[in-house]
């Protein structure tokens, strides 16, 4: 079995007095694909947003490879290879999409592999290839994600958080990001993936955690969850 | 036309240093939304820091370029580390706190930072010892002076680096980027604290060489400059549209110009009235209009944009 990536205990968050996230354990494995679904305000943003070090825990523990990462900021995190692409995008709207790339790599200083992953990222997304010198702001949804998860790569991430990939995007864009889901997958980075379309996620993942109200109810293989007549029933719809 | 001439390239030349000063309102603007009414006041210390090292060096009977050259040094030095401190004491600790107290707080610092200077340089007018012969020359039918024509040129060359780094280097693409989303930034590996504190020493290196300009160009400094000269350059940089910094150029040299221009004429067009030394009438007579008229400013991003 693969080394832990990633390993979270009893985490929570709090907003004020408020805990979003009640206490949860997940675990990520090194080259595995992970899907934590749940309804709206289920406390999914709240969790990845602790694990990227943009929230502060209010109790628990991180370790990522091997170290305790609990309340490090985002900036250090990244550094060490774990990266996110933010829900709603968060592209720089007035930097051009070439400036939002070097932005990606700005922890990196290797200008010719630099070079060559910018070359990589412009022939895994023609699109911003042709818009490399339009500002982000400009793009389109779909577009603009396609940038967010081509700048995250820029860092070479050894653990990619994606939170809500497919929020607010046409169907066919969805289908053209979870594409790249699995492209960059296969080229062994590990995720660990927030999305609301369950569906999508698990058919797409190996693994999949379901949180409710701040906690993990279910915890199991991808295939196993599709199946699961509750979670059929709550988040697939039926 | 002759007036009108001259009024323009003197015009030029005070927005030349309006802008320097703005620059310093619009960046931390930019990058906190907040305005730090002290740094027409690090200006200021800066102005008295450079008169007294001319004072001190021009005694010791060294040269004019070196006596400026390291009074310019040892005012952005003294700016720079000033900057640093009162980001990391007075407005760090407000960052998350609701926006009218770092606005306080920044009113406060300027308060404190005028006495400090009065404290040590008194309250009397300090005046510069003449170490430039004063060298004149015509342009466009334009009397001009050589130490006008530095002051313009170097604060032209300063902006124009500025702008260069801002759009070119990694650090500066740091700055927009956190200006633009901090959090976003800070999954890029932007330490945003260390880019802020970054923001203030620029803006205060800056602010201290606007501070010997003034010097240099009235031949006086005093504790309570920083407050006529900050409230101009603020106007200046709201006037271009606070945030850009493009826009503060722009702004202060406009202001420069509509200032000297107004002031030239206010005796004709108010039959004698007023006389010139009611220039300053037009500086907030610009900010009041530029405020009703079109409160983003001439290269601002529309009002509404930012929250």
């Amino acid at each position: 079995m693969p080394e832990t990536l990633l390993s979270v205990r009893g985490l929570e968050v709090a907003y004020g007095g408020i805990r979003a996230v009640k206490g949860i354990d997940l675990e990520v494995r090194g080259g595995e694909l992970v899907a934590l679904i749940g309804a709206n305000g289920a406390g999914k943003t709240s969790t990845l947003k602790a694990l990227s070090g943009l929230l502060r825990p209010a109790a628990g523990r991180i370790d990522y490879d091997g170290t305790e990462v609990t309340g490090k900021p985002a900036y250090h995190l990244v550094r060490q290879g774990l990266a996110m692409v933010p829900e709603g995008r968060g592209v720089f709207p007035r930097l051009t999409v070439a400036e939002n790339l070097a932005m990606g790599a700005y922890v990196r200083n290797d200008k010719p592999a630099i070079l060559r992953d910018l070359a990589h990222a412009y022939s895994l997304f023609p699109r911003l290839a042709e818009r490399r010198s339009q500002l982000a702001g400009t793009l389109s949804g779909g577009e603009q994600q396609m940038l967010a998860m081509a700048r995250a790569l820029m860092c070479r991430p050894r653990l990619l958080l994606l939170d809500e990939p497919s929020m607010g995007l046409a169907p066919l864009m969805v289908q053209k990001i979870f594409e790249t889901v699995r492209a960059v997958a296969a080229e062994g980075v590990t995720m660990l993936l927030v999305e609301q379309n369950a569906k999508l996620a698990l058919e797409t993942c190996h693994r999949g955690y379901v949180m409710e109200s701040g906690s993990v109810v279910l915890a199991d293989n991808a295939a196993a969850l599709l199946r699961n007549p509750q979670v059929r029933q709550a988040y697939l719809g039926e | 036309m002759e007036i009108f001439a001259q009024q323009i390239v003197n015009g030029l030349v005070l927005g030349s240093i309006y802008a320097l000063v703005a620059l310093g309102y619009t960046m931390v603007y930019g990058i906190l939304g907040l305005i730090n009414f002290a740094h027409g006041d690090i200006t200021m210390i800066g102005a008295l820091v450079s008169l007294t090292l001319v004072q001190l060096l021009a005694a010791a009977g060294l040269p004019a370029p070196v006596v400026l050259g390291l009074a310019a040094c040892g005012a952005m030095l003294v700016c720079a580390a000033l900057g640093l401190s009162i980001e990391r004491v007075a407005y760090r600790p407000l960052r998350r706190a609701p926006r009218l107290a770092p606005l306080i707080t920044a009113i406060g610092v300027s308060i404190l930072l005028q006495y400090s200077a009065a404290l040590v340089w008194g309250k009397q007018y300090i005046s510069l010892p003449s170490i430039i012969e004063p060298v004149r020359f015509t342009l466009f039918g334009a009397q001009m002076t050589l130490l006008q024509a530095t002051i313009f040129l170097l604060a032209c060359t300063i902006m124009g680096g500025l702008l260069w780094f801002i759009k070119a280097s990694r650090m500066g693409r740091a700055m927009r980027a956190t200006e633009q989303n901090p959090d976003v930034a800070g999954l890029m590996g932007v330490n945003t604290n260390t880019v802020i504190a970054f923001t203030f020493l620029l803006g205060s290196a800056i602010g201290a060489i606007a501070g010997l300009m003034v010097v240099l160009y009235y031949g006086i400094g005093h504790y309570f400059m920083g407050f006529m000269l900050g409230l101009k350059a603020f106007t200046a940089a709201v006037l271009g549209g606070i945030g850009n910094v493009a826009g503060a150029v722009l702004g202060g040299l406009l202001l420069g110009v509509i200032e000297s221009l107004a002031s030239g004429y206010i005796g004709d067009l108010t039959g004698g009235v007023l006389g010139s030394n009611y220039r300053d009438i037009f500086a907030f007579l610009v900010l009041v209009l530029v405020l009703v008229l079109r409160p983003s400013g001439l290269m601002g991003r529309h009002a509404g944009d930012r929250a």
